[in-house]
């Protein structure tokens, strides 16, 4: 197999603080090929966010990280300012759980997606736009040419998500991180941004680190699953939905309750700190 | 559930409309059309909907949150289509229908103690019974799975799901006849959701407590509800018996939203395809 | 990402179920202290001794002064700093040391007069705007908006106009010229909390206005109260000065660093300037603590 686009090699994330410290990542390990997506699914504080921050080098300097974070080849965490500015503009796109947070609201959908070509790639505006206006309508957003000329307030969660999604595949990117996209929309409005993700993703052969809580989902739209729990990776690989073998893995897939059977009561998580450390220790010995 | 008993809810023909204030320019929005449902002793009746399908309106209009532009809306008898004037009709209401908000960040007052919060409802609708109300605060919170160690937290030292629990907690002070879940468990982890979900079922059984569920998790729903109606902009497009519905939709809204949600061997669709 | 997000990051990761590196809740026991002097940073803390300092030497005065500021010794007027004297003597031979501690009393406590009657009023009448809404609040907001037009000093001086030449006339007319300061800040801090939910939750709950607004509006409001009175307390103290300086607040014999600003402008000209350098540094000193403390109390109230 060739060289992974993306690799982590025990990435240990720990916050320092005035007279503690606190690892909140503990030796993060996972691969992401060309063109594969690979779904890292955990709970709140289980470390999933601080990993997508950490690929991005986007932790706050009170964090120090050891271990390697490699992209095609080169270590990000030795990257240079240049390098550094290069590889989040070029070679990853972001789709955050709230757009509406990651849009200047008097910025219009036109300018917002066309900013970053022109100043950066030096594309000419009026193609651009119509580039934009191409990829709104690969993504099933109607009437691109108007939208354009709206503002983010101006359109609901799923389309503006749509619009976020546009805008990161047209810088071309390598990598998508999506971090929870969904999270914030109604089911239909999930299932519709998550297929036009898997299309438009499948039909450029990029790479997708899917973070998310729903095991289903991820398992929808992933060729592999990382579980993560206090800041571990407890499983991972393609079996992870199907055949589940990690005890807090078969858990929380019995958590969530079933559309096609109501359970009489839902199986509650077992799984805590004290069982994860004598695993822990267990598998070492 | 039994049907036979009076309804404690009776909403009839229900209309929402927003009108801009004056000197803004927008449509009238018609927020809610139309829309009847009952809700009967210690049954859970669910309003399934995407955003902007008018179920939270419907919600806010039973608390008095929204007053009512057309329609009838009774609880107990008593109409609550004109929205309160006095406290005290204010304070009886509440205790008839409480409410739970689906974010439990915002809706805590981050400085007060979690008990302060419960014991001040306790002592306002006076449901204490014999002893004080922060000696009863602390057995609602024990109720809802809040031990002693969490009695003097403040909400910001607690996670979503213990928030959650506050909330709930709040509600049950006030014993009412009536909780109003909007989307509670949304904003939880898969795994706390679960723990809610019994919780609200283990308090549904002890209390005879009547839930009118807002979500737009079909899962969910089909989890916790007896009964439920599925609007869309406004209208209700759906109702009947929460697993017969799902076991056969027959609408094709109803039918679009269960395709929606994720489960084994489940594959996103986009939505121009999702309809039909 | 702010310093707070990290501890949101690392508070979040604390409380939630499946936490990571699980410690007691030693976060939030950290004493008050500690906490404070965090708040304040290096300026804010050398701010708070200093006008420590000069409260103290203000409060003591009757025991700490040298010399009775009023007592007169016309065969040492305007001395240079001296043993005897450490700032030296005024025009009329009396010790400018003991005169500032005085006078430095009346400078502190008519402007703390001025901000306790305006923010009291301020913050009442913001409250009661924002949970009224409506009329009541557009009536409000027009009585702020024409105090507000016209200059503090102004009104010092209209209410010196009708009830003549004194410390009260002035602090009080101050005190209205500085509600709408306070308020403004105040309603707009109450209107963003009115609108969350837990006190729709409090309402719901059939709490009546005056206890949602009193135990729960108030209480999250008050951090912002405090920030913008202190920091409101810098422009009150040149704002009595001012007005002392033109012989419409203090009376002499009272000492009051206004007028001995004004005083030793006189000596000044005839070539004598400690009185007005000694009288000005400590004004600029005490302005400049107040503001720095104010200062880092809103920019630490506004994040919370």
């Amino acid at each position: 197999m060739t060289e992974p686009l993306l690799r982590l090699d025990n990435v240990k994330a720990t916050l320092r603080r005035r007279r503690s410290e606190q690892v909140l990542l503990n030796g993060v390990s996972f691969e992401i090929g060309q063109g594969e997506a690979l779904g890292l699914v955990g709970e709140s504080g289980s470390g999933k966010s601080l990993t997508t921050r950490a690929v991005t080098r986007m932790l706050d300097p009170a964090f120090r990280v050891d271990g390697s974070i490699t992209f095609d080849g080169a270590s990000v965490l030795g990257m240079n300012a240049s390098a550094l500015r290069k590889y989040r503009q070029k070679d990853v796109g972001m789709i955050f759980q709230d757009p509406r947070a990651h849009v200047n609201p008097v910025h219009s959908v036109g300018d917002f997606l066309t900013e970053a070509l022109v100043r950066d790639r030096g594309v000419d505006q009026r193609e651009a736009e119509r580039r934009a206006v191409a990829l709104l309508d690969e993504v099933g957003v109607r009437n691109p040419e108007a939208r354009l000329r709206q503002y983010p307030h101006e359109l609901s969660g799923g389309l503006l998500q749509r619009v976020m999604i546009a805008s990161v595949l047209l810088a071309e990117p390598r990598l998508i991180l999506a971090d929870e996209p969904t999270t914030a929309l109604d089911v239909t409005a999930q299932s519709d941004v998550m297929a036009i993700l898997d299309e438009q993703r499948k039909a450029r052969g990029l790479s997708l680190l899917f973070i998310t809580h729903d095991l289903e989902l991820a398992a929808a739209c992933c060729d592999r699953l990382a579980v993560m729990y206090a800041g571990e990776i407890v499983e991972q690989g393609a079996h992870v939905y199907d055949t589940p073998t990690h005890p807090y893995t078969v858990e929380l897939l019995g958590a969530r309750p079933d559309i096609d059977a109501k359970a009489e009561r839902l199986p509650v998580l077992t799984y805590n700190r004290e069982i994860h450390e004598r695993l822990k220790a267990e598998a070492m010995a | 559930m039994s049907t036979t008993d009076e309804p404690i809810i009776v909403a009839k023909n229900l209309r929402k409309v927003f009108r801009a204030p004056r000197g803004a320019k927008w449509d009238p929005i018609i927020a809610v059309d139309d829309v009847s449902f009952e809700l009967y002793p210690d049954e859970c009746l669910a309003i399934v909907g995407e955003s902007g399908s008018g179920k939270t309106t419907v919600a806010r209009m039973l608390v008095g949150l929204e007053t009512v532009t057309d329609g009838s809306l009774t609880v107990r008898g008593e109409s609550r289509a004109k929205g309160v004037k006095h406290l005290a009709d204010r304070r009886r209401w509440a205790r008839e229908v409480q409410y739970v908000f689906q974010d439990p960040y915002s809706s805590l007052n981050g400085r007060q103690r979690i008990v302060d919060i419960i014991a001040a409802s306790v002592a306002l609708h006076d449901t204490a019974k014999g002893t004080t109300p922060k000696a009863a605060a602390q057995g609602i919170l024990d109720s809802v799975g809040l031990g002693e160690r969490f009695w003097t937290k403040f909400p910001h030292q607690l996670s979503g799901g213990q928030r959650q629990r506050v909330a709930i907690a709040r509600a049950l002070a006030a014993d009412p006849g009536v909780i109003v879940l909007d989307e509670a468990v949304a904003a939880l982890d898969v795994s706390i959701q679960a723990q809610i979900l019994n919780l609200l079922a283990d308090i549904k059984a002890e209390r005879k407590v009547s839930y009118l569920f807002i979500s737009h998790d079909l899962a969910v729903v089909n989890q916790i509800s007896d009964r439920m109606i599925v609007m869309e902009q406004g209208k209700v497009v759906d109702q009947g018996v929460t697993s017969e519905i799902l076991a056969n939709p027959v609408q094709p809204y109803t039918r679009a939203l269960r395709a929606a949600v994720p489960r084994a061997g489940w594959k996103p669709v986009r939505r121009e395809r999702l309809a039909v | 990402m702010s310093e707070q997000a990290v501890t949101e990051q690392a508070s979040s990761a604390q409380t939630q179920a499946p936490a990571v590196a699980v410690k007691s809740d030693g976060e939030h026991r950290e004493p008050v202290l500690r906490r404070i002097l965090d708040r304040l940073g290096v300026v804010g803390v050398i701010a708070s001794v200093v006008l420590t300092v000069i409260v103290i030497a203000a409060v003591f005065a009757p025991v700490l002064a040298p010399y009775d500021p009023n007592f007169p010794d016309l065969m040492g007027a305007l001395a240079g700093p001296s043993a005897d004297h450490l700032l030296g003597a005024d025009a009329l031979g009396r010790d400018i040391l003991s005169r500032l501690m005085f006078g430095a009393q009346v400078t502190l406590a008519g402007p703390g007069l001025v901000i306790l009657l305006s923010t009291i009023v301020g913050t009442v009448l913001a409250l009661v705007g924002a949970w009224c809404g409506g009329r009541v609040d557009a009536v409000i907001i027009w009585v702020l908006d024409i105090l507000f037009a016209v200059p503090g000093i102004v009104f010092g001086l209209i209410a010196v106009a009708i009830w003549g030449p004194s410390l009260f006339t002035v602090v009080g007319g101050l005190a209205v010229a500085y509600i709408p300061y306070v308020a403004r800040v105040v309603r707009g801090a109450a209107l963003r909390e009115r609108n969350l939910p837990y006190v729709s939750a409090a309402w719901l709950q059939g709490h009546s206005g005056f206890g949602i607004t009193t135990t729960q509006i108030l209480r999250n409001v008050q951090p912002i109260v405090i920030a913008q009175a202190v920091s409101s307390l810098g422009f009150a103290v040149i704002d009595l000065a001012a007005v002392s300086f033109l012989g419409l607040g203090v009376q002499p014999p009272t000492a009051d660093l206004g007028l001995m600003v004004k005083s030793g402008f006189d000596s000044t000209l005839r070539g004598y300037p400690n009185e007005a350098i000694a009288s000005g540094c400590l004004i600029v000193l005490i302005v400049w603590c107040v503001t720095v403390i104010g200062d880092r109390l809103i920019s630490n109230a506004r994040s919370v």
